[in-house]
């Protein structure tokens, strides 16, 4: 047992070594200079250029830039984002709850709809139910979500006028950042209506955000559960005389979880992806956004230390899942 | 004549067992909503190809009288542009229309280039393992960790935006899926009886890599290019929403989607029907998907 | 933990409030749908509209542009004399201006010579403790070429301080209006270097403005409350929200929603809507700003000037301005704008008229017209909405006339960089002005001296009898001759066609009719003391 916990933890720092060179050399590699971006029509001289190079240390040879880089981050400093000189572990920190908060809705969401869909469609195997919400799920595998989430703010809110426009809160609400989530912080100030109104912003991007999670989800609980269904003990509960709430309920749905949830799991770098166009088209202060403004600036503190600790985030929770699945489910200690 | 006197055993034999891709194809047929699929992909794929006859106008031919034009059942729209024009007088139809071609090579072009390049570096990494093999699935393992669009994202600002380049950062982003398929076919198929039989009967590696273990790993393959297509579509058409794929004035469907995002409160049309277009194709590649691997693989039929 | 979070708290610690809840009801509060959020709160090291409108509630400066006009008008210095033929600039201090206070500082004097001494000599002096701090990128400073005409400075006495420059120069004192010469407390920023933590100064900045920063969340909202101690008086706004929206489109459904009162930088597309919403009410300014085609003059086959002329008649300026600058645009002329002195405007625009066009190729020795470069610019200007999509339209224009126009792009920095070294054949660009000269315009953009590779002379474009005109014009300082010479200039530049002048945009501010008192500022600022709401 032990061993293959730390066969897993092991195979993670090569991979992260790997992220490091990844993010620092390609970054790298993306033509246009940072001083240069930032200058306006003007542009900027070339004496002061060049002093500017120096001082942000870009006019070192590359593999010591490199190695300066590496020493720091053992030190915990990713270094300062070049345009706003603000500590880049600093911003990630301030803009990551956005991200969370935005990320975790949309799976509850995923869930609180996949779950059940694929259940009853799994029951009622064949039925125009079970054809409804397969095509409706491929339908939503197949969703650009950009356009997607423009159609959304074109209906909620601009027709109807349900949901606010964009942003996490309304502004009349001050709400002083305790933890970042919006929707703890908001019932921690104690304003009447705060909550309500962080909740109102986060609906669509959530939504938007949990399409594709949504999809996958009821299709994978579908499946797993007619696996589970098939299964001798199933047959047996049901033989037995149990009622078939129960069997389904208690006896299938849990076995039928796991893989769903290890899914789940293994679908965090996809949703990041779906983030930086949520975030993007929603306006959303998150680390999507941040970091696409980031390529757009060439700002390469920031893209380095954004895609390493999202690197991180998505290893961190990828060999979570492995382990706990590892755990649960022992034959796969043995097989690979 | 030789020819009709050669069908005949051929014919005689196909009564006994079916011909696999006539099982396959009854199979195929089985689903109706791959068949849909398939359908409205040959229909996307005539359109593509008959651009020329089927588009009323040019793609790229603006009309100075007619910006912003709603579509014809719209009060102030008319035949002549049936889905309206967008902000410089263009044909939204014939635009879509000509897109069709540029989605469909980025979807079937990303598709081929990692097919080819993935199944060799699986290959290589199957057979060889030590620490090539390592290196590959190390470097796999990185690129999967990473957002794939993040990852796009920042080969297309390395190569410059344009779609050649989105074309290539989305297949670098989708080539671990090959690599991890045809390793986990080489690893499943050397351990097997032929294998070791045609090993011992003196076949060479590279031989045995194409000649024994490649067929044994189409099928898998097959499935993931359908479900690739309409990802790689998808893809590149996220980053030509984001402004880094095709770029304007390229009729490709998500640069049509970005260039429209700010009339979205002023001309619905404009935005509605190139995402339309997008989600339409991408379900159809997915419809089938869905259809050859019931097909292909009964196992995974549920 | 406060430390990694970005958002910067700064209590009320002020006399007025001692609680950190949002304002008593009926508290009047004014949300402005800003564009993005601020690189940082110091105003020097920037270059970016977004951060001078973050900085601008919170600093005062020494002299500072009247709303809505280009006019300098006294702030923190209430009188000043100017001696020595233009050279020393005596500014008598305004005495009793307070300054803001936060969680880590209370001041425990007022405004004087000492903090102008820093805020000047943090920028100026390299050996300067606060040089380096955040950051030694101090742009405009450099722009304005203030390290080259600064003599020195010095405390006359607590309250009098005077610049000696090393040649007279007319513009110094817009130059001291202007968002980097913001002033800083001194008393600050010794605190801080003590505490360890100098670069506070930039992130949780104190001033004198009229407001104070409450509270900073990046990608999010600004907060701002009115200082009660403003030497001007209290604004009468209680709060100022800055709810940040980078999509134009998105900003106009909240200030029709009535989520925000006032925004900047429209969606031209959206305008016509505006005009008609009775709620709002759409202010517009002419800008101080020219977007033009360059033709690379040096290039074949751009160095005949009949080609030029000819891409001129080619391209229909009405339909580019129609369809993409709306109503946020007016057709240009002349490479200065329309609100600049000696503009003029009996000079007549190159008709669009393709044949005369085709028919000028021919004679030019392109009777089938002939294939070209056409660059655009990746990213929105203040002169230019979208680069491309004009690229487009001229591209489609072109080819009636049988030039192939291939339309390209960079990185925006790239892009600068390699126009200016004269890498294209065509190619978009723009100027917004600095202080309302001609000279800004042509002799910066037109001028040999700006000719040559890396200068901003864009169509590398050096014709004798121009350039005789507009730096005789430099060395005169009597304004009707200089009317005169610049008119002379407008003429030539017409006839010799080095680029193909698009339009100037129109500042556009759709502001909510309950907003009352917003004045839009030529230089695009947005500052808020003196507005209130109904």
């Amino acid at each position: 047992m032990l061993r293959f916990l730390l066969t897993r933890a092991a195979l993670v720092i090569p991979t992260f070594l790997g992220i490091t060179l990844v993010a620092f050399f390609l970054i790298r590699l993306v033509p246009g200079d940072p001083i240069e971006t930032m200058a306006g029509e003007r542009g900027i001289d070339p004496a002061r250029h060049a002093a500017l190079r120096t001082a942000y240390g870009f006019d070192r040879p590359v593999l010591v830039q490199y190695a300066i880089y590496l020493e720091r981050l053992a030190h915990g400093d990713l270094g300062r984002s070049i345009s706003t000189q603000e500590p880049v572990a600093g911003e990630f920190a301030s803009l990551f709850p956005a991200t969370v908060e935005l990320g975790v809705c949309a799976i509850l969401f995923a869930l609180a709809l996949g779950l059940p869909a694929g259940i009853l469609a799994a029951v009622r195997r064949n039925s125009i139910f079970d054809h409804g919400v397969m095509g409706l799920s491929l339908t939503g595998y197949s969703m650009p979500i950009f356009w997607w989430g423009l159609l959304l703010i074109l209906l909620f809110s601009v027709k109807l006028g349900w949901t606010p426009v964009s942003g996490r809160i309304d502004v009349q609400y001050f709400i002083e950042p305790v933890t970042g989530f919006l929707l703890i912080d908001s019932l921690l100030a104690d304003e009447a209506g705060a909550f309500g109104s962080a909740v109102a912003h986060l609906v669509l991007p959530a939504i938007v955000l949990g399409t594709v999670p949504l999809a996958v989800i009821a299709r994978m609980t579908r499946s797993a559960m007619l696996e589970v269904l098939g299964e001798d003990y199933i047959r047996t509960a049901r033989a037995k005389g149990l009622p078939a709430f129960r069997v389904v309920a208690l006896h299938a749905l849990r076995n039928a979880l796991i893989p769903v949830v290890t899914v789940i799991g293994l679908q965090v770098g996809v949703l990041f992806t779906g983030a930086i166009l949520t975030e993007t088209i929603f306006s959303w202060p998150g680390i999507g956004k941040w970091l696409i403004e980031a390529i757009g600036r060439r700002d390469y503190p920031v893209l380095q230390g954004g895609i390493l600790l999202i690197g991180a985030v998505v290893m961190g929770v990828n060999l979570a899942v492995d382990l706990t699945y590892g755990l649960v489910n022992p034959r796969i200690r043995h097989t690979r | 004549m030789s020819a009709e006197l050669l069908d005949v055993p051929a014919a005689a034999a196909a009564a006994a067992p079916p011909h696999p891709l006539r099982e396959f194809w009854t199979a195929f047929r089985a689903n109706r909503g791959a068949v849909i699929g398939l359908a409205v992909i040959a229909a996307v794929l005539l359109m593509a190809a008959l651009a020329d006859l089927v588009a009323p106008h040019a793609p790229n031919l603006t009309n100075n009288d007619a910006f912003l034009r709603p579509p014809f059942w719209q009060e102030g729209g008319s035949l002549a542009y049936p889905l309206g024009t967008d902000a410089i007088g263009r044909d939204i139809l014939s635009r879509l229309i000509y897109g069709a071609r540029l989605s469909l090579s980025i979807g079937i072009a990303v598709v081929a280039l990692s097919i080819v390049v993935g199944t060799m570096l699986g290959l290589v990494a199957g057979f060889f393992g030590g620490a090539v093999g390592i290196a590959i699935m190390r470097l796999m393992d990185i690129v999967l960790t990473l957002p794939s669009l993040l990852l796009a994202i920042v080969i297309v600002a390395i190569l410059g935006p344009g779609l050649m380049n989105a074309m290539l950062a989305v297949a670098v982003v989708v080539l671990p899926h090959y690599v991890r398929i045809a390793r986990a076919a080489v690893l499943s198929e050397t351990a097997k009886d032929y294998v070791t039989a045609a090993r011992v009967s003196g076949a060479g590696t590279l031989r045995l890599m194409l000649r024994e273990v490649l067929p044994n790993c189409a099928a898998p393959l097959i499935v993931q290019a359908s479900l690739g297509v309409s990802t790689a579509i998808l893809d590149a058409a996220a980053l030509g929403f984001l402004g880094l794929g095709a770029q304007p004035p390229s009729p490709e469907w998500g640069t049509m989607l970005a260039d429209a995002r700010e009339f979205v409160l002023r001309a619905w049309w404009v935005v509605t029907f190139p995402g339309l277009t997008i989600l339409v194709t991408v379900l159809a590649f997915n419809l089938v998907g869905d259809g050859l691997r019931d097909a292909l693989d009964p196992k995974l039929k549920r | 933990m406060k430390r990694a979070s970005l958002a910067v708290l700064l209590g009320a610690a002020t006399a007025l409030a001692g609680s950190l809840a949002a304002g008593p009801a009926g508290a009047k509060t004014l949300v402005f749908c800003s564009e993005g959020s601020p690189e940082n709160f110091y105003p020097a090291i920037n270059t970016t509209g977004t951060s001078f409108d973050a900085g601008a509630q919170i600093y005062g400066n020494l002299v500072s542009f009247e709303r809505g006009t280009t006019n300098v008008v006294p702030d923190l210095a209430e009188s000043w004399e100017i001696g020595d033929d233009g050279r020393t600039y005596t500014f008598h201090l305004r005495k009793g201006v307070k300054w803001h206070a936060n969680r880590a500082f209370k001041p425990t004097r007022d405004f004087g010579a000492d903090d102008v001494l820093f805020s000047v000599e943090r920028q100026w002096k390299e050996d300067h403790p606060f040089f380096r701090v955040t950051s030694a990128n101090h742009t405009y400073f450099n722009d304005m070429a203030l390290p080259k005409l600064l003599r020195s400075l010095e405390k006359v006495d607590d309250h009098t301080i005077r610049f000696t420059l090393t040649q007279p120069e007319a513009p110094f004192l817009s130059d001291l209006a202007m968002s980097f010469a913001a002033i800083q407390s001194r008393e600050y920023a010794d605190a801080m270097l003590k505490a360890g933590t100098p670069e506070k100064i930039d992130q949780e900045p104190i001033g004198t403005g009229p407001f104070y920063l409450l509270q900073y969340q990046k990608d999010a909202l600004i907060r701002y409350r009115a200082f009660p101690q403003y030497w001007g008086g209290k604004a009468a706004l209680d709060d100022l929200v800055f709810a940040i929206t980078p999509d134009a489109s998105v900003r106009w459904a909240k200030l029709q929603k009535g989520e925000c009162h006032v925004m900047p930088y429209p969606n031209p597309a959206d305008v016509e809507a505006m005009r008609k919403d009775p709620n709002v009410q759409v202010l517009e300014q002419p800008g101080l700003n020219i977007g033009y085609l360059a033709y690379n003059t040096q290039k074949k086959p751009f160095d005949d000037v009949r080609v030029r002329k000819a891409m001129n008649m080619a391209i229909n300026k009405k339909a580019i301005i129609d369809a993409v600058y709306l109503s946020t645009g007016i057709a240009a002329k002349n490479p200065i704008p329309p609100t600049i002195w000696s503009y003029d405007d009996a000079i007549k625009d190159d008709p669009y008229d393709p044949a005369a066009a085709r028919k000028l190729l021919a004679e030019a020795g392109h009777p089938n017209g002939f294939e070209t470069d056409l660059w655009a610019m990746p990213v929105q200007r203040p002169y230019n909405p979208n680069a491309r999509r004009i690229a487009e339209l001229m591209q489609a224009d072109l080819a009636k006339v049988g030039i192939k126009a291939e339309i390209k792009t960079y990185e925006w920095g790239e892009y600068r960089k390699r126009l200016q070294n004269g890498e294209h054949q065509t190619g978009m660009f723009g100027w917004t002005g600095d202080n309302g000269d001609p000279d800004n315009f042509l002799h910066t953009l037109l001028g040999c001296s700006s000719a040559a590779p890396g200068g901003g002379n864009a169509a590398k474009w050096c014709d004798k009898t121009f350039d005789d005109l507009v730096v005789k014009a430099k060395t005169i300082s009597d304004k009707a001759e200089r009317t005169r010479l610049y008119e002379q200039a407008q003429v030539v530049f017409k006839e010799q066609a080095p680029w193909f002048t698009i339009a100037h945009a129109v500042q556009l501010k759709p502001v909510r009719k309950e907003v009352e008192g917003f004045k839009i500022s030529p230089f695009s600022r947005h500052t808020f003391y003196g507005v209130t709401l109904k």
